[in-house]
């Protein structure tokens, strides 16, 4: 046994190098994304790794090398499981032979999230089981538990951390690496792998007897335990448990719940001991709802009766809170804490030198501050800033929903912005739809070769797999113009010159014009070593009349009525030609 | 109620704050004790305001609830500010003696204080401050920064300083080992006075 301080991402990566892991895909999200990037670049893996193209390509892969009798990993965020839930659904039915775990990371206080999702939900919803970890060494732990129960009950398992799990630190205790030595085999039999009526309505009976079982080895597993102290009792899940233990005074009961189906019998025989429990668990009331169902006439507190919030993450302060309103403990142990007021912000934005600015600056430019910005989920998104962003919903939706606004009657023009990985991730069906149906808007790939914002995974634009074999990356224009755009331009956003023709053209045609602009992530160019030279403001031209810090570019700033170009610069050298009197320029080498 | 010693690590997204976390989770193990930490990723981390959370012989959550952190460490002056509530009264207070401009500050056109109101405004935690740019350079690179403020911090953090020197020297990229070491040496010496 080794122990390691790790993120919790790396302990649940190398939990499925122990358990002999053979197949591994996912679509990065955050805070999912690390499991992957760990076991895409272990050397001489005796397992498959790929980043797929979305949620839903990775879980048909990672089902199918299941059947096959390889043990299979897939990864996603929370959302991402809605893009999954397709194949989610019916895998209940068909089961699987060799262990399936579909880790579905849920975000709660939306840290870099579009909602507030709970996985539990789907549990319930296609009735796997669903394990749901409290801290990263039983993050760890509950892997091979995960694909034990999957292989027992022949049934895919859900594995919920949240960001407070993924994205934490610990000691922790890790077992010797286990290679796969199985190979996949199918095996024929249609009743089980073909869903057709006939078949699926038998499987879904099946599904439904094996529920009992499945409730009672939970238990069994120790995966739900309690301790008996007393005559009030603490129920709590996920990260939320941890902040109770921290907080339980003495002579309170405690159960504490990891996985899902509770078996209801059992929970109930724990709640008659009691005349009053609290829930603590973050996101939906679903450990609550059971309490509920069971408890009888114990008055139970949490998040249906108020005491509890919906919405957001728990902490410490939040849990001692709850405990205190409720009677648990006596008095808050934490004073509440206020923060120095009137501070200016300091959220997210993009990188010095990133050509999603430029691309926004020559839209709007171009298109004016009363065109609509439909726009998508990446870096980009913090394009909002710039007042270029005017609706995000999910992946793939700004060209859907551009063209619902186009559809609609609306008269302006509309600009989508979407970037290569969420274009080939569900872009490319809205794009399609569009032109068929004869939209009129202009769509803007923002093309960075790359999975930016959630740490620089590979796509089918990249040229390279997950782990770095080179591979023919598709062609954005010939996709574009198999959907049947016919106005289909590539541009380098540096090239603002350039970019503003492309983008006036577009302007003055109908129908559905797409624009890739082009250009190297930032921080891939500076990892691979390219130097585009620096660039200085000379104070003696310059008028500080603002324009280039209204750009927004973090390298530039303002001291004494003059633009500075701070050690951030990466050479784009777009600013030198937005400077309307032309005092940016190319810095001399010392 | 367990007794562990939390520090909260505070900076922009991209200053070291989780290199910083990882060499105080690595010298936990090299004494043997339990460490807990928490930290930002993804989307949120851009340039943006980040927190790291470490609780040295931590148990259970990574969270340091707000007034209870034994020590505070930030690689800028208003992110100091900022994040002051979560110290204890009585918590020591380690600040880099630089603030890089919010770009909020130009594009919403938000008031900005000046290095020295922030300093001013700092004063009542008694915080040491350190010019970690001044001294990174001199000790070889400043890209070291977070390791002279870490070594400035190492005064107050209940680890051996050959434990935490030992996991600068193992976690820091093989090249710039001889500068972190220097670095973190010359911020201990700085923040004995």
């Amino acid at each position: 046994m080794e122990r390691h301080y790790l993120l919790g991402n790396e302990a649940i990566a190398h939990a499925c190098l122990e358990t002999g892991i053979g197949f591994v895909s996912g679509y990065p999200g955050t805070p999912s994304s690390e499991v992957i990037d760990v076991l895409r670049v272990q050397k001489d893996p005796a397992y498959y790794v790929e980043w797929s193209v979305n949620e839903k390509v990775a879980l048909e892969n990672a089902l199918a090398a299941a059947w096959c009798g390889i043990r299979a990993l897939c990864t996603m965020k929370h959302v991402g499981l809605n893009v999954a839930a397709d194949p989610l659904m019916t895998s209940a039915y068909t089961g699987v032979t060799g262990g399936l775990v579909i880790m579905s990371a849920d975000d709660p206080f939306a840290h870099s999230s579009q909602n507030e999702q709970d996985t539990r939900c789907y549990a319930h919803f296609s009735r796997l089981p669903c394990l749901d970890p409290s801290g990263v060494q039983e993050a760890h732990d509950m892997i091979a538990t995960a694909f034990e129960i999957s292989e027992e009950f022949s049934l895919p398992v859900l594995f919920r951390p949240t960001t407070r799990i993924c994205h934490s630190k610990g000691d922790v205790e890790l077992g010797p690496v286990v290679r796969n030595t199985k190979k996949g085999e199918f095996h024929k039999d249609p009743r089980q792998y073909v869903v057709i009526p006939a078949h699926t309505r038998i499987l879904h009976k099946k599904l439904n007897e094996k529920q009992h079982a499945l409730k009672k080895r939970l238990v069994e597993r120790g995966l739900n335990y309690y301790t008996i102290r007393g005559k009030t009792a603490v129920i709590a899940s996920g990260i939320g448990a941890s902040y109770v233990q921290e907080l339980l005074p003495p002579g309170v009961s405690f159960m504490k719940i990891g996985a899902y189906p509770i078996d209801e019998e059992w929970l109930g025989k724990f709640a008659q001991q009691h005349d009053k429990i609290l829930v603590i668990e973050e996101l939906a009331p679903v450990v609550e709802e059971t309490v509920r169902q069971v408890a009888g006439c114990v008055p139970v507190f949490g998040k249906i009766n108020g005491y509890a919030p919906y919405e957001g993450e728990l902490s410490p302060a939040v849990v001692a809170l709850i405990m205190t309103k409720t009677g648990f403990l006596e008095k808050n142990p934490f004073a509440s804490q206020d923060p120095v007021q009137n501070l200016p912000s300091r959220p997210p934005i993009l990188c010095a030198g990133c050509h999603h600015r430029a691309a926004f600056y020559a839209m709007k430019k171009v298109f004016g501050e009363s065109a609509i910005y439909p726009s998508d989920i990446g870096c980009y998104t913090l394009g909002i800033q710039l007042g270029a962003v005017d609706t995000t919903i999910c992946m793939g939706a700004s060209i859907t929903v551009g063209s619902g606004i186009a559809h609609s009657g609306e008269s302006r023009d509309i600009v989508c912005t979407i970037g290569d990985s969420t274009f080939l991730h569900t872009g490319i069906q809205g794009l399609m739809n569009a032109v068929y149906n004869g939209a009129n808007m202009t769509v803007i790939i923002l093309d960075n070769r790359i999975t930016a914002m959630t740490g620089h995974q590979p796509n089918p634009n990249t040229g390279i797999t997950a782990t770095g074999v080179e591979t023919p990356p598709v062609s954005l224009d010939a996709v574009c113009r198999s959907c049947g755009a016919t106005f289909v331009e590539t541009v380098d956003p540096y090239d603002l010159t350039g970019m503003l023709r492309v983008l006036e053209a577009a302007k003055k045609k109908t129908g559905v014009k797409v624009i890739i602009a082009k250009q190297m992530c930032v921080i891939v160019a500076r990892r691979s070593g390219v130097k585009r030279g620096v660039y200085a403001v000379n104070p003696e031209t310059c008028t500080g009349c603002g324009t280039c810090v209204r750009f927004g570019c973090p390298a530039i700033e303002i001291i004494d009525k003059k633009a500075r170009i701070t050690e951030l610069c990466s050479g784009c050298a777009v600013c030198v030609r937005i400077c309307p009197v032309g005092a940016i320029s190319r810095e001399a080498k010392k | 109620m367990t007794k562990s010693f939390d520090i909260l690590i505070v900076g922009i997204g991209g200053q070291g704050t989780i290199l910083a976390s990882n060499i105080l989770g690595e010298a936990c193990l090299f004494e043997d004790r339990h460490v807990k930490g928490a930290e930002t990723h993804g989307m949120a981390q851009r340039g943006g305001s980040v927190e790291t959370h470490i609780r040295i012989d931590g148990l259970y959550g990574p969270l340091i609830v707000p007034g209870t952190a034994d020590l505070l460490i930030s690689f800028d002056l208003l992110e100091a500010l900022r994040y002051s509530h979560y110290l204890k009264s009585g918590g020591k207070m380690v600040v880099n003696r630089h603030m890089v401009l919010p770009t909020s500050a130009f594009t919403q056109k938000s008031p900005l204080p000046t290095e020295d109101e922030v300093v001013a405004q700092l004063a009542r935690f008694d915080p040491c401050l350190i010019d970690a740019d001044r001294i990174a350079t001199e000790a070889g690179s400043s890209l070291a920064q977070n390791v002279v403020i870490l070594g400035a911090a190492s005064w107050s953090i209940p680890l051996n300083a050959e434990s935490l020197l030992g996991a600068v020297k193992k976690l820091v990229p093989p090249k710039t080992v001889e500068a972190n070491v220097k670095a973190f040496e010359m911020g201990r010496i700085f923040g004995r006075t």
